[in-house]
């Protein structure tokens, strides 16, 4: 049963997900007891906040903010590629995109478009920089997309004052770029029993996911992403120019990087101001781990994610700290990794035994 | 396999190790003669000053610690992503004993054990488990700034002073100083005079007002060198990172070395979190760390995975935030001509040896930072905060090249997996 169970990989990781989803719960409550709280209320809170109208548009938006960072994250895990930059490439696309669409007056659609395309440019050359240094100088992607973070931090700074990019926002001390004219806003959803709306943008996450399993799954550039993330000395034997890959593959992964802030300034905010949302990046990460840097697997990830995130803001009433989420959402993101490894061994001792198995009828 | 490059091991003589101390001198003698010039030409005093020494002391030891976290976990074959994490964690611990003991030292051992907790839980996923080693550090640099959040939160905001996103001021380290070496250096300093001035400003930073924790992390880097490379234990460590199989059918539980050299990084980790907590400055503050644990890491890649070329990259690295600190947009500024200068040399030095594709960029690259030192008088400000950063890349991108890890860093390694 269980052994037929895990030689499907899909199944292989909705078991590893289960598994982390549980002991994480384990270690959230342990967590809750220890520091006096009451684990079943705690959830039961949160539980009821989350499914509020208000709440669902909320963790919807999250999630396609989320979705999109985590794509950035698992076009590069594919090919063993750490992209951990996509929280200074969002920042830093974001911010020109913002500028750029606040400066140039263009016709609806065209604007849209424009502002989307300079937000995917940025990204993906910011991610070119490690993309660059590593295949001509060796330079490990890791270290050098961290520091272009911080680099990128200062980057922004510098561009995000009076003087040259920014202008006062009307009625406080925050700062920005100059609102984006109606003609580059795209509109939302109305959801029933909430005055808020859904970002238009959302399907921009579901049109990445789309061509992203596309790409992934239907087209020799994939393939060859995949083979080299699986076998580096067999994709190059097979003809693929590893550094080529290197370099494609993280500036695709820049730009998708580069959408990550789209939804929320074309949809809710219209300029890149101080307040902008920070630390996408990071989250994307252990989203993309969570999700096994699958489309459909990223999308529930996101989902619980942001759910998580939205319905934690009821606990500051209970004087609960709402950073158990934290807490909750690492533990997953340890848990499935130790998990998964643990199922895919034993998944793969299945197989042999399975294959094994057949090899001796055919003996026989 | 087969067709690798196979060298002959040089053997450690005498002769060998003395040579390599006349380089290191004369690297030393260069680098200082370069700084002196550097004050002469742009008068921007920061340059040798004795604060700015002293800084770089302060700010090289969690890079430093950080660093030899580092080069203990990736001796062993695990690399280490997570010590940011785990400076976190010690950041925190420290403030946590130190506060409710009451005692700086114990303060330093709450530092020790968060940070080695840190350790020991990479070294579970990562040894026991066979976790790809950067996805269980990235998961700990998640799970470090939630876990010390929720307990700062828990612990801290009921206390006078403290926050969820800071401790209450923390009881002081003593600070030590040379007898007798400050006053008359100082003097001699003011005086701005050509090499005495300048020595006199590095010694008086390097022999006054020393916290006890700087002169254990100075202490840590002989002592892990003596026990790395001078120990069975520490060549069974390293073996384990050279050839985990080989080590394996000689009788060395490479589990047990991969989790003593992962739990001591986390330790080193600690060390370096204790320091920015409780000497850096006085309480324990979120987001503290702030990328060190990562700058730590190229700091040992830059040291080539030994410990006194990390002290070096902690230097140098913990010179550049230095001089921004202290010295601001001027004295980084004046940093220009010297990087363009010696870029420069590099180009030279790379069309003599025929190599023309890496000479023309690296004059190109020195060319502008020429002339962006000649055009403009300042460095935004914004900017230069990150010059350490930016040292980093630039470091990385120039001396990434004659480089040796050991061999089976990263790798997954399972017992009896040879055959």
């Amino acid at each position: 049963m269980i052994s037929n169970l895990l030689a499907k990989s899909y199944a292989r990781t909705a078991v590893a997900a289960l598994v982390a989803l549980v002991f994480a719960i384990v270690v959230t409550s342990i967590v809750l007891s220890a520091s006096g709280f009451n684990p079943p209320s705690t959830f039961q809170a949160m539980f009821s906040f989350g499914k509020q109208p208000d709440s669902v548009v909320n963790t919807v938006n999250r999630a396609a903010t989320y979705y999109l960072s985590a794509l950035a994250v698992a076009i590069g895990f594919r090919m063993n590629l750490f992209n951990i930059g996509v929280d200074g490439q969002y920042r830093l696309a974001a911010m020109l995109a913002a500028a750029a669409g606040g400066a140039w007056a263009l016709p609806a659609g065209l604007h849209q478009l424009v502002i989307i395309l300079v937000a995917a440019v940025v990204g993906g050359a910011w991610a070119g920089i490690a993309a660059i240094l590593k295949v001509t100088r060796g330079v490990s992607e890791v270290i050098s997309t961290i520091m272009l973070n911080f680099i990128g931090t200062g980057v922004i700074a510098f561009l995000l004052s009076p003087d040259r990019l920014a202008v006062k926002v009307a009625g406080s001390n925050n700062i920005g770029t100059k609102p984006i004219s109606s003609s580059g806003r795209v509109p939302g959803i109305s959801y029933p029993g909430s005055d808020l709306q859904i970002y238009g943008l959302v399907f921009l996450a579901v049109l990445a996911g789309l061509g992203f399993w596309f790409m992934i799954n239907r087209t020799r550039f994939g393939f060859d992403l995949r083979a080299t993330g699986l076998s580096q000395s067999a994709a190059v034997a097979s003809g693929v120019d590893a550094k080529r890959m290197v370099v494609i593959a993280m500036v695709l992964s820049g730009a998708v990087a580069g959408l990550v802030g789209m939804p929320q300034l074309l949809g809710g905010s219209y300029s890149y101001s101080l307040d902008f949302p920070t630390g996408i990046g990071f989250t994307g990460i252990g989203i993309a781990l969570l999700g096994r840097n699958n489309p459909v697997g990223i999308a529930f990830a996101s989902l619980l994610w942001a759910f998580l995130d939205q319905s934690s803001q009821i606990l500051e009433f209970n004087d609960i700290p709402k950073e158990i989420v934290a807490i909750t959402q690492a533990a997953v993101l340890l848990s499935v990794v130790v998990v998964y490894e643990i199922v895919n061994r034993v998944g793969r001792r299945v197989d042999q035994r399975r294959v094994a198995a057949q090899l001796g009828e055919v003996a026989a | 396999m087969i067709d690798q490059e196979v060298r002959t091991p040089t053997p450690r003589t005498g002769g060998a190790r003395a040579a390599r101390g006349r380089r290191a001198l004369t690297i030393g003698l260069g680098v200082f003669a370069a700084l002196i010039a550097l004050r002469l030409i742009t008068g921007e005093t920061d340059i040798t000053s004795s604060g700015t020494i002293s800084a770089t002391l302060g700010l090289a030891v969690p890079i430093g610690m950080a660093a030899m976290g580092g080069l203990w976990s990736e001796r062993s074959g695990v690399v280490n992503i997570g010590l940011e994490g785990m400076m976190v964690f010690g950041t925190w611990g420290a403030a946590f004993a130190a506060y409710f003991s009451g005692s700086p030292w114990l303060g330093l051992l709450g530092g020790i054990i968060a940070g080695a907790v840190g350790g020991l839980l990479h070294a579970v996923a990562t040894v026991t488990f066979g976790v790809d080693h950067i996805v269980s550090g990235v998961a700990i640099n998640i799970l470090a700034p939630g876990v010390t959040r929720y307990l700062s939160d828990l612990l801290f905001t009921h206390e006078t002073g403290g926050g969820a996103t800071q401790s209450p001021p923390l009881p002081d380290f003593p600070t030590w100083s040379v007898p007798g070496v400050g006053g008359p250096l100082g003097d001699l300093e003011k005086h701005h005079w050509f090499l005495i001035s300048d020595l006199a400003g590095m010694v008086r930073g390097l022999l006054t007002n020393l916290s006890p924790v700087t002169l254990i992390a100075a202490a840590l880097i002989p002592i892990s060198f003596f026990l790395l490379w001078r120990t069975a234990f520490g060549l069974r460590l390293r073996s384990c990172g050279e050839n985990p199989l080989a080590a394996e059918s000689l009788g060395v539980k490479v589990y047990t070395m991969k989790y003593a050299a992962v739990v001591i990084s986390g330790a080193f980790a600690g060390v370096g979190g204790t320091f920015l907590a409780m000497v850096a400055s006085s309480n324990y503050q979120e987001g503290q760390v702030n990328g060190r644990g990562f700058i730590g890491l190229a700091a040992m890649i830059f040291g080539n995975w030994r410990p006194g070329g990390v002290a070096a990259g902690a230097g140098l690295f913990g010179y550049t935030d230095a001089l921004q600190l202290r010295g601001g947009a001027g004295a980084v500024h004046a940093m220009l001509l010297l990087l363009g200068v010696g870029l420069l040399a590099l180009a030279v030095w790379h069309g003599y040896q025929r190599r023309m594709v890496t000479a023309a960029v690296s004059a190109v690259v020195a060319v502008g930072l020429l002339a962006w030192f000649f055009l403009t008088d300042e460095l935004p400000r914004e900017i230069v905060t990150y010059s350490p950063h930016i040292t980093t890349l630039l470091v990385l991108a120039f001396a990434a090249q004659r480089l040796r890890m050991p061999v089976a860093d990263g790798l997954r390694y399972r017992r009896g997996g040879g055959h």
